[in-house]
């Protein structure tokens, strides 16, 4: 009997299916690996079955029933309604970023809301004895009445785990545990986890360091788009077999290559580049990364989630200004100091986190698509009103942007539609470097074939375009050149016949 | 998800021709105004007598007007600043030192009234200044950044007076208080062009869409290239300065300085006012005409009490219940708990009340 | 090996306790150089009993602030206990011990109303207290415009009640329960869940959601009790005034605020002191003695001082907070 059993589950948020009758389940003893790409409905999964989220209500006309089942009982939604009540029956998690409180001491964090009491109140001495001896376990030596905030990400992401292995009774879920971990750290964790495991404990481990899973995981699930892709036994897994899993095989149609134009092909001259960027680090999130890009080139990033893709994309846009090297750009050393400076050099980004980066919720579709444009006018010369609807009705016909009116405030469009209204947003500016971080993540199909056929379009217009992407088929399709990275730093760059979705895969995987 | 439908496609064709110069959002605010003219017609008809002497319009309505003028005033700079996310808590306070430096330098001999009125403006300028750096710059929250001058902004203003209430004889500033012009009250005319002015700043340049943009999402604002802390310091400063035209319009009118009690208490009527014109403290969207009617609701409803006869003891009372169903009016929740009350009353509906209330 | 600890200093937590405390007594050294009479311990005591209806609502509002929220009605909270109190007393001619359980459980409902609107409406506390705030004013004029004298023997008898000390200071009643709540507050703060609550929701509320910290009853719960306090604050100011009336303690919030914040507890909740807060209190006093005994200042100082106080703090706090900041996402 599975300890944690999950049936049929899915999530909607407005716009977005986030889960689509996603089946799971875990067994006491083993250590059942989530794996997906960014999008693909981990971290909701995660979020469902810890009671942060509520599963979308049973459709009573199609007569499919959607179930958690936990050591055989199935869980009322009072049971799921609050994570609090969650962990009251035995399940505790370490979600992807670190949820504790950095302002309390570690001591507090470790036991808060439980605990042990003396004559009623409160006894530090016990809860200070006893983190101090869990975190041991850990390798941790450290002054527990000190706040959390004092130590660095990785002792706290050992704290966090430290408190549900602590707490959890049956059912212990990682998400992304080991993302600011060295290898030491890990090893330890993994003889915990382990330990552990032998002890009965059912444990969910979510990663994108692929080694790792095949190191602890017994099963291995994986996600794509909100979909089960299917349940494995990780011995019976290749590799190679899990990176085409989960990046996926959908949009065949794009997998041919076109073949290069011989126009663009001969001006690779260097002095004739758009973007050079020479030894340009940030801190320990980027390291030396060198790249030219001539006139109107498309340079694919590769890479899987948290290889510096997003990082290299914001560091061009001055969101994080790069610490040291030199980005040339048009032929001019440039240190833009924040995002408007990049925007008046004709730069645009469209950003990955589309929800909190992208769109600006509550205003309306024409406004969003004019914002960029007027910010580079100034704020005292707004576009006319007839100018501005103008252009936003062009853009809704001209990218099939699917809204009853361009007045419709934004959020209340499908993820697909709000990506339309940010990528006619950057080109309603009419740049000259064009960078789609991420451009298809979480939207459905059509829309995604749309916004891909757009992106070559703008290509064989002659911009220049930088694109980070899951999706290898879709760089393959339209890539002059693809970089591949991996922890920050860029691994191999393909060109011309070089590239192929195995090329690719092979430097991915290639560890 | 990707149907273009031919009943989508003939809506859009038909908002075309629609444009947004009338905010939903007016709608709640004026049915909430038009009961209380309502309640006055049945109980008070005198409430609409308006007469004419000496050229000027007399009567409860404009008295309404008149005495909503200084709130409505920091209500438009609230507004501004309720929508980029913020708050001021300091504007009664800068209105008090307004009013003092325009009588000290009447009294101490300055006759020039631009010179004077100038100077009351300058001083409001720099208290949104420094409201403005420590929200833009140092990125301090700003209930505790207007704080400091809502405590110390009295204290100054009675340094300014040297603990008097300070009283001038000057018809020309006066006039800014008491008199008339266009068979108005002369406060009212200098409000309506003060909100026009304001109004094409923000609606004919693009400086309305970037505060709104700012207050919606603040990081995609940043990502857009817009300056995220020159907005918010811009917001003060114009809050400022609009709440020492206020604080000239009040001192004016009684023609004396008295720190300590010109606007009193008058920024949280002026916050009071945007909430009722249904502005989110959250930030994002606002409407200068909904908050100035939201300011008309306070005053009609103050003046609606005493013509009414209750005794004025329950002033209060009434403004409380008044605000607290206006909030819960605004709240998702209670909107949701209303319509399955509602639902449960409709024996046609029953067979979805269940679900709604699964939902709670 | 993972031995990563930044920091050496002592425990940053307390610098502006420290640096609250260490004013306190650099004022007070001061005022006992400059003036004679001001270092004695019946300046001291006068602080204690002249801010004893303060210091209790500032606990109240410490811990809403902890909580990450703020209480604006305090003030007018308590203007309606003391009027309510007065007319129980003098009208109906209730016994004070009765009296007293009543007006606090009164302030205990309508600050947990308070905290329905905002956790269950998802209301601004801000808005709802201030709505709060003009509730409990208009409820108290309501009751009654005129103020109201206490006559009761009760009520002399406990305003009566002190203990000597040396150098010609007299301890009230209210001073020491004032004392003895100021520790049970501590303790609340310290050593409960409750207290360990109010800290995460003020942190983060999110993670303390998913820590599985109530954060309903704790939001609740802390109006409830700032509430509640205040009511208690207007007992103890009607042993101070023997009165009730329904215009008393107007801006006694923004007090309260400040003093939270002299004290050296974030506006945004998480950090902070009880006993800070005390100390803040002890300094507005303190200015206000200061310069009572100059006489030549003027009693608006008063305010600039102290806004300046708060400027001066909200810096500090910014300058260890942006460390804080630094520590918490280092890339």
């Amino acid at each position: 009997m599975p300890l944690l059993e999950l049936d049929n589950i899915s999530k909607t948020f407005p716009g977005v299916c986030a889960l689509d009758g996603i089946s799971f389940d875990v067994h006491s003893g083993e250590v059942h690996a989530l794996l997906g790409e960014n999008g693909a409905g981990k971290s909701t999964l995660v979020k469902v079955m810890t009671g942060v989220y509520a599963r979308d209500s049973d459709k009573s006309n199609e007569g499919e029933k959607s179930t958690i089942k936990f050591c055989g009982q199935e869980l009322s939604v009072l049971e799921l309604a609050s994570p609090a009540n969650v962990q009251k029956l035995g399940i505790s998690t370490v979600y992807q970023e670190v949820n504790l409180l950095p302002s309390l001491s570690v001591a507090q964090n470790i036991f808060l809301g439980r605990e042990p009491k003396k004559f009623g109140l409160i006894d530090w001495k016990t809860v200070r004895k006893n983190s101090q001896i869990l975190l041991q376990r850990f390798n941790l030596n450290i002054d527990v009445t000190r706040p959390l905030a004092d130590f660095s990400v990785a002792v706290q992401q050992l704290i966090a785990i430290a408190r549900s292995v602590d707490m959890s009774a049956k059912l212990l879920i990682l998400d992304e545990p080991t993302a600011s971990l060295d290898t030491k750290e890990v090893e330890t964790l993994f003889r915990i986890l382990s330990q552990l495991k032998s002890e009965g404990l059912g444990i969910v481990f979510i990663t994108h360091f692929l080694d790792q899973v095949y190191e602890i995981s017994d099963r291995i699930t994986v996600l794509r788009n909100g979909r089960k892709v299917g349940c494995f036994k990780t011995s019976d897994l290749p590799r190679t077999t899990l990176i085409q899993h989960m990046l996926g095989k959908e949009l065949q149609e794009l997998a041919q290559r076109e073949k290069p134009d011989p126009l663009k092909q001969g001006v690779e001259d260097l002095r004739d580049a758009h973007l050079r960027l020479k030894n340009v680090s940030v801190g320990s999130t980027l390291t030396n990364i060198n790249l030219d890009v001539p006139h109107g080139q498309a340079v694919g990033f590769a890479g899987l989630l948290g290889s510096g893709r997003t990082e290299v994309c914001e560091t061009i846009f001055a969101i994080t200004p790069h610490q040291s090297g030199t980005m040339v750009y048009n032929g001019k050393v440039c240190k833009f100091k924040n995002p408007g400076q990049a925007i008046a050099a004709s730069i645009a980004l469209c950003p990955e986190n589309r929800k909190s980066e992208g769109i600006i919720g509550e205003l309306s579709v024409r406004e969003n698509i004019i914002l960029a444009t007027q910010v580079r006018e100034g704020w005292w010369r707004s576009i006319r009103k007839h100018k501005q609807q103008s252009l936003s009705k062009q853009a809704i016909q001209e990218f099939g942007i699917v809204t009853p009116d361009a007045e419709k405030p934004i959020n209340q469009l499908s993820g697909g539609n709000q990506q339309k209204v940010v990528l006619a947003r950057w080109l309603a500016t009419q740049p000259k470097l064009l960078m789609l971080d991420e451009p298809t993540r979480g939207i459905d199909i059509g829309a995604h074939v749309e916004i891909t056929k757009l992106i070559k379009k703008v290509c064989a217009e002659g911009m220049t375009v930088l694109v980070t992407s899951s999706e290898i088929e879709e760089l393959v399709a339209f890539s002059d050149q693809i970089v591949v990275m991996r922890e920050g730093k860029q691994v191999a760059e393909l060109s011309g016949n070089d590239i192929s979705e195995a090329n690719i895969l092979a430097e991915i995987t290639n560890a | 998800m990707h149907n273009t439908s031919p009943e989508t496609e003939i809506r859009a064709e038909k908002s075309e021709a629609r444009l947004p110069i009338f905010p939903r959002r007016l709608l709640w605010p004026l049915v909430a105004l038009s009961l209380l003219f309502l309640v006055n017609l049945l109980i008070s008809p005198e409430f609409f007598h308006l007469e004419v002497k000496d050229g000027r319009l007399y009567g409860s309505l404009i008295d309404v007007l008149n005495r909503s003028v200084p709130v409505a005033f920091l209500t438009i700079g609230m507004s501004l600043i309720i929508a980029t996310g913020g708050i001021d808590l300091s504007v009664g306070a800068v209105m008090a030192i307004a009013g003092a430096v325009c009588a000290n330098l009447m009294v101490g001999g300055v006759d020039n009234l631009f010179i004077v009125v100038g100077g009351g403006l300058c001083a409001g300028l720099v208290a949104g200044a420094v409201n403005g750096g420590l929200v833009g710059y140092f990125k301090i929250q700003p209930i505790v950044a207007t704080l400091v001058f809502m405590v110390a902004g009295r204290g100054i203003a009675q340094l300014i007076n040297g603990g008097q209430i300070v009283t001038f004889q000057n018809a020309n500033f006066a006039f800014i208080g008491v008199g008339s012009a266009f068979g108005l009250p002369f406060p009212v005319v200098l409000l309506v062009g003060v909100l026009l002015c304001v109004h094409l700043l923000m609606r004919k340049t693009a400086l309305g869409l970037f505060i709104e943009a700012v207050g919606c999402n603040p990081k995609a604002s940043y990502y857009l290239g817009i300056n995220v802390a020159v907005i918010k310091f811009f917001v003060y400063c114009l809050a400022g300065v609009l709440a020492a035209m206020a604080g000239i319009v009040a001192t004016a009118d009684i023609q004396g300085a008295d720190a300590n009690n010109i606007g009193l208490w008058l920024e949280l009527d002026a916050i009071l006012a945007v909430v009722i014109g249904g502005a989110s403290l959250l930030g994002g969207r606002f409407s200068l005409a909904a908050s100035i009617v939201g300011v008309l609701i306070i005053q009609a409803l103050s003046t609606t009490i005493i013509l009414s006869g209750i005794e004025p003891k329950f002033n209060l009372l009434i403004k409380a219940s008044v605000v607290i169903l206006v909030l819960l009016l605004q709240s998702e929740r209670f909107q949701t708990q209303i319509k399955t009350l509602f639902a449960m009353c409709d024996p046609r509906d029953r067979h979805n009340v269940g679900r709604e209330l699964d939902g709670l | 090996m993972a031995f990563r600890t930044f920091n050496i200093l002592p425990n940053k937590r307390y610098m502006p306790l420290v640096v609250t405390t260490a004013l306190f007594f650099l004022l007070f050294g001061i005022g006992s150089i400059q003036f004679e009479g001001f270092g004695s311990t019946r300046v001291i005591a006068n602080l204690l009993t002249d801010n004893a209806f303060l210091m209790v609502t500032a606990i109240g509002m410490t811990f809403v602030i902890l909580a990450g929220g703020i209480d604006l009605s305090v003030g007018a909270v308590i203007a309606l206990t003391g009027v309510i109190c007065s007319v129980l007393i003098q009208h109906y001619h209730w016994h004070p011990l009765l009296v007293f359980p009543v007006v606090v459980l009164l302030g205990l409902i309508f600050g947990a109303a308070m905290g329905v609107l905002i956790h269950y409406y998802k209301l601004q506390p801000f808005i709802v207290t201030l709505a709060g705030m003009f509730l409990a004013r208009g409820l108290a004029t309501t009751i009654s415009e005129e103020s109201i004298a206490i006559n009761h023997k009760f009520y002399s008898r406990i305003a009566e009640f002190g203990v000597n000390l040396p150098g010609n200071a007299w301890v009230g009643a209210s001073t020491i329960f004032v004392l003895i709540l100021l520790g049970l507050a501590i303790l609340v703060a310290h050593y409960t869940r409750f207290g360990g609550s109010i800290y995460a929701l003020g942190d983060d509320a999110q993670s303390a959601e998913l820590m599985g910290v109530p954060i309903a009853k704790t939001t609740i719960g802390v109006y409830a009790m700032s509430s509640g306090l205040a009511a208690i604050a207007g007992i103890v100011f009607s042993f101070y005034t023997f009165s009730g009336y329904s215009l008393a303690a107007i801006g006694v919030e923004l007090d309260a605020i400040a003093a939270v914040v002299i004290g050296g507890t974030l506006l945004s909740g998480g950090v902070g002191y009880v006993f800070g807060t005390m100390i803040g209190v002890m300094i507005m006093g303190l200015i206000q003695t200061y310069i009572s005994f100059d006489g030549t200042l003027n009693s608006w100082w008063t305010k600039i001082v102290i806004g300046v106080l708060l400027l001066l703090f909200i810096g500090l706090q910014k300058f260890l907070g942006s460390e804080v900041l630094f520590k918490r996402s280092p890339s």
